[in-house]
């Protein structure tokens, strides 16, 4: 099977090793892996900031690049609900996109139809379902099978884990008070699970938490459910 | 108005942890026992989506079910009074209460009545409204203003509450118990000592209504204390003040709201008491109903067709609820009596955006979606956010001309692969003299509170380029 | 009332114009249930006696020839020494009460409802799933004052004929040209923290009698 990676903007310029912690998932799932390279942003912050006119250029741009390719995975809940949810909104053609797009653990679970994907990943981990993947989604429980089929990976349950960690794209500059309030609150929830890792799937809300944690020097590190996934015994994440 | 945007009263509320944790407390409580009525059940989306369709069709044909109700309510022997806005509502209801000759009434929480400030106009006009409901008459006795839409006093805590009964009921009426404590059931004693003089003395009452049926003429107010039932029952002259959005097309509607209205709000099977009653009977209740209909800029959100959703709300504040924004800054940071997800996008509607307030409303929230989610009428409160998002930049306010030029700049470069990865590889180049924390809008209110990501070595699509060639 | 014609049109006219574009709204759905609850009369009655006292109603069963006695000795238990009486109520239900009857006609005035310590009445119908009794004003259950001031309510249901299952079966029996009060509980507020707590300003005690087998 031949997937296109639409990896985001944010993957792309950020945290690149979730882009290649996807790739090297897939790759080794069987699957082979294009990189359309005319991708950018699909055009999420801009229309969540009240910008569809400035949207408009992105839609057309990602709905062209994805052109031919029957299964788009994006390591990213929101990046796939902006396409899936609000593309539609801007004409035929972009809703044409929505029924390809798949987020990494649908398309894991539901396309491959794998839980255990191989993994190897020794620490204690607790999860945050990221809005967008939970409630535009419905995620479910995709992501916690993935998780507690890794060997040597221990799950803890995260309190309160439905509630939003502040981030919401400008929403965390407009707002930086209560977007803060909130994202002290996830890590207080996340610290009192005693975890190592705070794993999420989408890597914006762990920009946030993860600039939290280190402002705070908190012993909790943020990271992807790609990069946990990819890890394995042969070539671990470290 | 003079009132802080949202994000700047929101910066004081977060500060006050006494208001925090009053906040956090009450809004975990009732989350969790909504979700155990709603559990219940088993047909919760079935009778949501009837809900939201119900009101769909009543606010498409708001005029003929408008006209149906008035005809209904005049021939059971109500009087009909419209009234285009705040100013107009308080004048009618002025001199209604006026040809009474009475000097005071008692008023059923309503949120209408607040929206239009008719207390503060019926005190310019020498007439004194008392509060009957709980947490409204903690307000009105401390001075305050309401921060919730179910419970106006969410803010404050029992111990609180004790100290503005002890110090002020007295000034207002028969005074509070000597050695009064803060357990919710004294406070509630003190409340019921406190008021019943007025109940039995007042001649004029004063109500909303949760709903009113075009069919049948029928006003429904759903209440729990009973003093909603001595206001509609024992004064002699009854005035209802209500948004035309509350008319339902049919009595059988309601088998529809009965049902999800007290489970969303106060998470139970049914509110202990709902009063419904049809223009005026002989020998019980008030023997003159008035019904004043109030529009004061719902047929503006009527008239926007992605805004008008807001319109079906029933004021269940199963969005406040479970808001983790509204939990965090308060009701009072919204500066309207509607706070919360619902009041985020009513208020700019109802009120327009040119005010700092108001045209901050629709960024109060992160878009999360929880709102959504437990709404009984199924409005996308995010989808309405982010098209009033839309008109606040289009109205090009403050900030918002340098923010749409910041937009567009980026998304130029969006839209040029090339541009983008040579900017990225810059960004990268750089990353070792990059620092912590920036100044500058944006920038620096991200970086008051989180470090700057560490930018990698190279972009992911160099990567590609040079591990997948 | 040339002001208020005026408005009346400026704000018909607004709704209009709001929604001459409109499309037209889905068709409503009525495909919720009617009820939850298994069409068995016992079934149903077990679940408003169990819904009643969850909301902290004091809920007693009887037959028709122990229906005197237990008023009687509901009323005597709470203390209560005058009993307020709505027209139409049966003798038979009081027969065994020694508290002072203070009938309702002609009215009686909210002060001297106050100072009565409880009303006895029957009721129009009750809702098993929301533990809910209402009353619509008819013979033996007053105007909505009577049951209102006193501080105790003692409501006598007749089952199986008053008892519905839930609020879509108990629309239907009601006539919206009545005064209708729908009572679940004694009177509550969770205004303090939203903590529910009993005992506001209506009645702070239900006594709900379920009469069976008449």
């Amino acid at each position: 099977m031949r997937v296109a990676l639409f990896v985001t903007c944010v993957n792309d310029a950020v945290f690149p090793a979730t882009g290649v912690a996807t790739v090297r998932l897939l790759e080794r799932l069987g699957v082979e892996v294009d990189f359309p390279a005319a991708q950018t942003c699909c055009g999420q912050p801009q229309f969540n900031t009240g910008y569809r006119e400035e949207t408009g250029p992105l839609v057309r741009r990602t709905v062209r690049a994805f052109e031919g390719y029957e299964h788009v995975v994006v390591p990213s809940g929101s990046c796939a609900a902006m396409v899936r949810h609000h593309y539609p909104s801007f004409g035929a053609e972009a809703a044409g996109l929505g029924p390809r797009v798949y987020e990494l653990t649908e398309f894991l679970v539901d396309v491959l139809g794998v839980t255990d994907v191989g993994a190897y990943f020794p620490h204690k981990v607790t999860y945050h379902p990221s809005c967008h993947g939970l409630r535009l989604l419905g995620l479910g429980e995709r992501p916690r099978r993935l998780l507690e089929a890794v060997k040597g990976l221990e799950l803890v349950e995260l309190p309160g884990a439905e509630e939003c960690c502040g981030f919401g794209g400008t929403f965390a500059v407009k707002n930086p008070d209560v977007s803060a309030a909130m994202g002290a609150d996830k890590i207080t929830n996340a610290l009192s699970t005693g975890a190592e890792v705070l794993c999420g799937a989408d890597n914006s809300c762990l920009l946030h938490l993860g600039g939290m944690l280190r402002r705070r020097e908190d012993p909790l590190r943020a990271l992807h459910l790609a990069e946990i996934l990819a890890s394995t015994e042969e070539e671990p994440w470290r | 108005m003079g009132m802080p945007s949202f994000p700047e009263a929101a910066r004081e509320a977060v500060g006050d942890t006494t208001l925090r944790a009053n906040l956090r407390h009450a809004t975990h409580t009732i989350r969790d026992k909504r979700a155990r009525a709603v559990a219940e059940l088993d047909d919760w989306a079935a009778l949501r989506e009837a809900g939201k369709r119900i009101k769909d069709d009543t606010l498409r044909h708001l005029d003929t079910y408008l006209v149906r109700l008035e005809a209904a309510v005049t021939a059971a022997g109500g009087t009909v009074h419209w009234a285009a806005d705040a100013a107009e509502a308080n004048r009618i209801v002025t001199a209604l209460v006026r040809a009474t000759g009475e000097t005071e009434v008692v008023k059923v929480k309503s949120m209408a009545t607040q929206e239009i400030g008719l207390n503060e106009h019926l005190e310019a006009e020498g007439i004194a409204a008392y509060e009957t409901d709980l947490a409204e008459l903690i307000v009105q006795l401390g001075e305050d203003r309401p921060s919730h839409i179910l419970v106006p006093a969410i803010h404050r805590n029992r111990a609180e509450i004790r100290d503005i009964f002890a110090e002020k009921m007295g000034s207002w009426g028969r005074p509070a118990p000597d050695g009064l404590s803060d357990t919710p059931a004294e406070l509630a004693e003190a409340a019921r000592l406190h008021l019943r003089e007025k109940f039995l003395r007042a001649k004029v009452g004063i109500s909303g209504a949760n709903f009113m049926v075009a069919e049948t003429g029928t006003l429904v107010v759903v209440e729990s204390e009973g003093n909603g039932r001595m206001c509609l029952t024992l004064p002699e002259t009854l005035i209802s003040v209500v948004g035309i959005e509350k008319v339902v097309p049919s009595w059988r509607d309601l088998e529809v709201f009965l049902q999800t209205l007290p489970r969303s709000s106060t998470a139970e099977r049914m509110n202990p008491y709902t009063s419904m009653w049809t223009g005026t009977t002989d020998e019980d209740g008030p023997s003159a109903f008035h019904l004043v209909l109030l529009d004061n800029g719902r047929t503006d959100a009527l008239a926007d067709e992605v805004g008008r959703q807001a319109l079906r709300c029933i004021r269940c504040s199963a969005c406040l609820n479970v808001c983790p924004v509204y939990e965090r800054a308060g009701g009072h940071a919204y500066g309207s009596v509607y706070p919360g997800p619902i009041g985020a996008i009513l208020t700019p509607q109802l009120r327009g955006t040119s005010s700092e307030i108001d045209a901050s409303l629709p960024y109060a929230s992160s878009l999360c979606g929880a709102c959504y989610e437990v709404c009984p009428v199924a409005i996308d409160i995010p989808e309405v956010l982010v098209h009033l998002r839309e008109r606040v930049a289009e109205e090009g306010g403050k900030g918002h001309r340098l923010e749409k030029a910041a937009i567009k700049a980026a998304s130029w470069v969006l839209d040029r692969p090339n541009t983008l990865a040579a900017v990225e590889r810059l960004a990268s180049a750089t990353r070792k003299v990059h620092p912590k924390r920036l100044p500058g809008p944006g920038a620096r209110q991200w970086s008051d509170h989180r470090d700057l990501p560490e930018l990698p070595a190279e972009p992911f699509r160099d990567w590609w380029r040079k591990n997948r060639p | 009332m040339t002001d208020a014609v005026s408005a009346r049109e400026r704000i018909l006219a607004r709704v209009r114009a709001a929604v001459a574009n409109a499309p037209e709204a889905a068709a409503v759905a009525r495909d919720y249930r009617t009820s939850h609850t298994a069409d068995d009369p016992a079934a149903v009655l077990g679940l408003l006696h169990e819904n009643l006292a969850d909301y902290r109603a004091h809920v007693h069963r009887t037959a028709p020839d122990g229906l005197a006695a237990l008023v009687a000795e509901r009323l005597a238990e709470r203390g209560a020494r005058s009993v307020a009486v709505p027209p139409g109520l049966p003798d038979a239900w009081l027969a065994a009460t020694d508290a002072v009857r203070r009938p309702d006609e002609p009215r009686l005035s909210p002060y001297a409802l106050d100072g009565i310590d409880a009303v006895v009445t029957g009721c129009a119908l009750a809702i098993a799933e929301t533990g809910t009794i209402v009353l619509d004003g008819g013979p033996g259950q007053g105007r909505r004052a009577l049951t209102l001031v006193p501080d105790l309510h003692v409501c006598v249901v007749l089952a199986p004929e008053q008892v519905v299952a839930s609020v879509p079966l108990a629309l239907p029996r009601l006539d919206p040209g009545r005064p209708l009060t729908w009572i679940s509980g004694p009177s509550a507020t969770s205004d303090i923290e939203l903590d529910r707590v009993e005992g506001v300003h209506g009645p702070r005690t239900l006594e709900v009698i379920l009469v069976t087998g008449g």
